[in-house]
């Protein structure tokens, strides 16, 4: 604190300190606080609310453990976004390091901007443009029939297989910046040392690049995790009959429920589980926050 | 046990940059050679290319007689010590050293036996379990040592692996190398740009400049006898007087300068025609109130003294307004020459060398 002040002045400081603050308390602390409130408070018209039945309890969340549906998509929210998350690792992993050891580093730019020119467009447009892609009489069957691969179309759109698609294509970027950061910051050297001294490449990624860069895929898998389960857009747009989201059922609650009560239960259901997922990933690749959140 | 490299007809091109050009050496089993040269004078690039990171543009590499074109750096006999040394980091010191036999597959009690082993060699005993970033440069420096030993290499490549030492380590290190490489055995090459590191731990030094090797001789040689201009400059001090030469009889000529004529001795590829410069060296340029009779000699004025200790430098300007540096011994009993004293340089023809400046094409 001092050394902020010595630095920047006291106005200047206050009014650092002062933007944090009001972005801390009352942009994400206090509407979370009002919602966990929410959570324990029954769904009441408006002239019962402070009544007789206007108590905390844990009814909200009890809704959710005796559904045997809503568990049932939770699960599924937490398993497809897991093979998602794995699906970006598996992809991002080669590329992170074609683009920080491998390419021409004056080449390297061009190619970047190749990636993050579809995130000009929005995340709507683009999910809607692979619901195009991948219908039945869609431009990818008609490829695959036009180049002889398969005689009848396919259907694409089932179970989750739509949504996987959609989701790994908008959040791969997420992963894979994080990990060509961390494969970018290893010397060059180690890895050619490590070939020196007998290593295959296989060994070399094992034993050298993997671990130097644990603190990038950590960040990576966090990240891509937390927007998958956390994603509305792409879930609903690629949904087909038999894929159901955990945000969907929060939206339902909410907007069309209009019961802000369960709603945010199971909002808090959702934020927990993606904490247990964060301290999960931590444990396995053996990181600490810090790491992370560089 | 060792073996020996040979390049035959090396040179390597960086687009329009001739990085190395036309390299022809052998280097024998057992033998410690350095590579001696300004930065970008190639040496690197032949280190690299020993050790199979790179591609020769034109010309073979053998080590122990085998053509190692197309042979990757995980296959080669060969381990190269990295000028950063580039240790590993995240491993402790012992899974440094024996990541080379994990590769080979060699089950981990074994592992760790060898490491403590060499970490014997190097003077590390109680170092296995510590952190990289634990250690002190020299101590780094000896696990890098340890780990390229580890695999028991043929040829061991350093690339400047002292230059981050300070002076008194550096002194000790080399010694330390020296007697590494004699306990061994293995055929070490030694990539630096300080004269006095490669001239203290060589068997031969292989001088380079502008990727041409311009003479490959033992230090002593290299010292007393350089090939030509650029050897004699780099490795070492001298005064230079340009001029011309008049006659050539025997192995000595007579050689024409603006401060009179001087003897000296003829050096390699030096006829009549031929442009060179004269070199002495400022331990043979002695100073006297006199002129010699039987030797060269200029009047100079002394400029600066700059005292070393068991000898001091003594910087000279002649009539033409040249600096030249004469070098003597210390001795408290006689008066050292005061600035501006008027004196002689005397040098002797047969100190005097009249070289060529330097090979351009290899």
């Amino acid at each position: 604190m001092t050394e902020l002040i010595r630095r920047y002045g006291k106005s200047l400081t206050t009014l650092m300190v002062l933007l944090t603050a009001f972005w801390l308390l009352i942009l994400v602390l206090i509407p979370n606080l009002v919602l966990f409130q929410f959570s324990f408070k029954p769904y009441l018209p408006v002239d019962e609310l402070g009544g007789a039945k206007d108590f905390y309890s844990l009814n909200n969340y009890i809704t959710f453990f005796t559904s045997p549906i809503h568990i049932n998509i939770f699960f599924m929210t937490v398993l497809y976004s897991s093979a998602v998350t794995i699906l970006c690792l598996v992809l991002s992993y080669p590329l992170a390091y074609f683009l920080a050891k491998v390419v021409n580093p004056k080449t390297a730019p061009s190619i970047f901007l190749l990636l993050i020119i579809p995130l000009w467009v929005s995340e709507i447009l683009r999910s809607f443009a692979w619901f195009i892609i991948l219908a039945f009489n869609g431009p990818l069957n008609a490829m695959l029939q036009g180049i002889g691969l398969i005689q009848d179309p396919i259907r694409w759109i089932t179970g989750y297989n739509a949504v996987i698609v959609g989701l790994v294509y908008s959040y791969l970027l997420f992963m894979l910046l994080p990990i060509y950061n961390a494969i970018s910051s290893l010397d060059t050297n180690q890895i050619e040392a490590s070939e020196d001294l007998g290593a295959s490449l296989w060994r070399t990624h094992w034993r050298v690049v993997i671990p130097h860069s644990k603190p990038g895929i950590a960040s990576g898998c966090v990240m891509v995790f937390m927007l998958c389960a956390g994603s509305v857009i792409v879930p609903s747009t690629l949904a087909s009959p038999s894929s159901r989201w955990f945000t969907e059922i929060i939206q339902q609650w909410m907007f069309e429920g209009l019961d802000w009560n369960t709603g945010a239960a199971y909002a808090f259901l959702l934020l927990a589980l993606c904490i247990i997922f964060v301290s999960l990933v931590m444990r396995v690749l053996n990181v600490r926050l810090v790491d992370i959140a560089k | 046990m060792s073996e020996d490299v040979t390049l035959s007809n090396i040179s390597m091109d960086f687009g329009n940059f001739r990085a190395v050009d036309n390299v022809n050496i052998t280097i024998k089993a057992g033998e410690f050679f350095s590579f001696l040269g300004p930065s970008g004078c190639g040496k690197t690039t032949i280190l690299r290319l020993i050790s199979g990171f790179m591609d020769p543009t034109a010309g073979k590499i053998l080590i122990g007689g085998k053509d190692m074109t197309g042979t990757r750096p995980n296959e080669r006999p060969t381990a190269l010590i990295f000028q950063n040394l580039a240790l590993f980091p995240l491993m402790p010191i012992w899974e440094n050293i024996a990541f080379g036999l994990e590769v080979r597959g060699i089950d981990k009690a074994t592992r760790r036996k060898k490491a403590e082993e060499l970490l014997k060699l190097v003077d590390l005993k109680d170092s296995a379990d510590k952190k990289v970033s634990q250690l002190s440069g020299g101590q780094k420096q000896r696990v890098a040592i340890a780990r390229a030993l580890a695999v028991e290499p043929k040829v061991m490549l350093l690339d400047e692996p002292l230059s981050a030492l300070d002076l008194k380590l550096r002194q000790h290190m080399r010694a330390e190398l020296r007697a590494i490489q004699k306990r061994t055995g293995v055929t070490f090459i030694y990539i630096t740009h300080d004269q006095g590191e490669a001239l203290a731990m060589s068997d031969r030094v292989g001088v380079m400049s502008q990727g041409v090797l311009q003479q490959v001789s033992a230090p002593n040689e290299i010292y007393n006898n350089p090939a030509n201009g650029f050897v004699a400059s780099f490795v070492g001090e001298n005064n230079i007087f340009d001029g011309k030469i008049k006659a050539i009889k025997g192995g000595m000529a007579s050689f024409e300068t603006s401060q009179g004529v001087f003897d000296a001795k003829v050096g390699p590829g030096v006829e009549k025609n031929t442009v060179v410069r004269l070199y002495v060296r400022p331990e043979h340029s002695l100073l006297a109130k006199a002129a010699s009779k039987t030797s060269n000699s200029i009047p100079v004025e002394v400029t600066d003294l700059a005292f070393e200790g068991n000898f001091i430098n003594v910087f000279l300007r002649d009539a033409a307004g040249h600096t030249h540096m004469a070098q003597m011994q210390n001795d408290p009993n006689s008066p050292l020459p005061s600035r501006g004293s008027k004196l002689h340089m005397n040098f002797d023809g047969d100190d005097s060398l009249l070289l060529v400046h330097a090979k351009t094409r290899g």
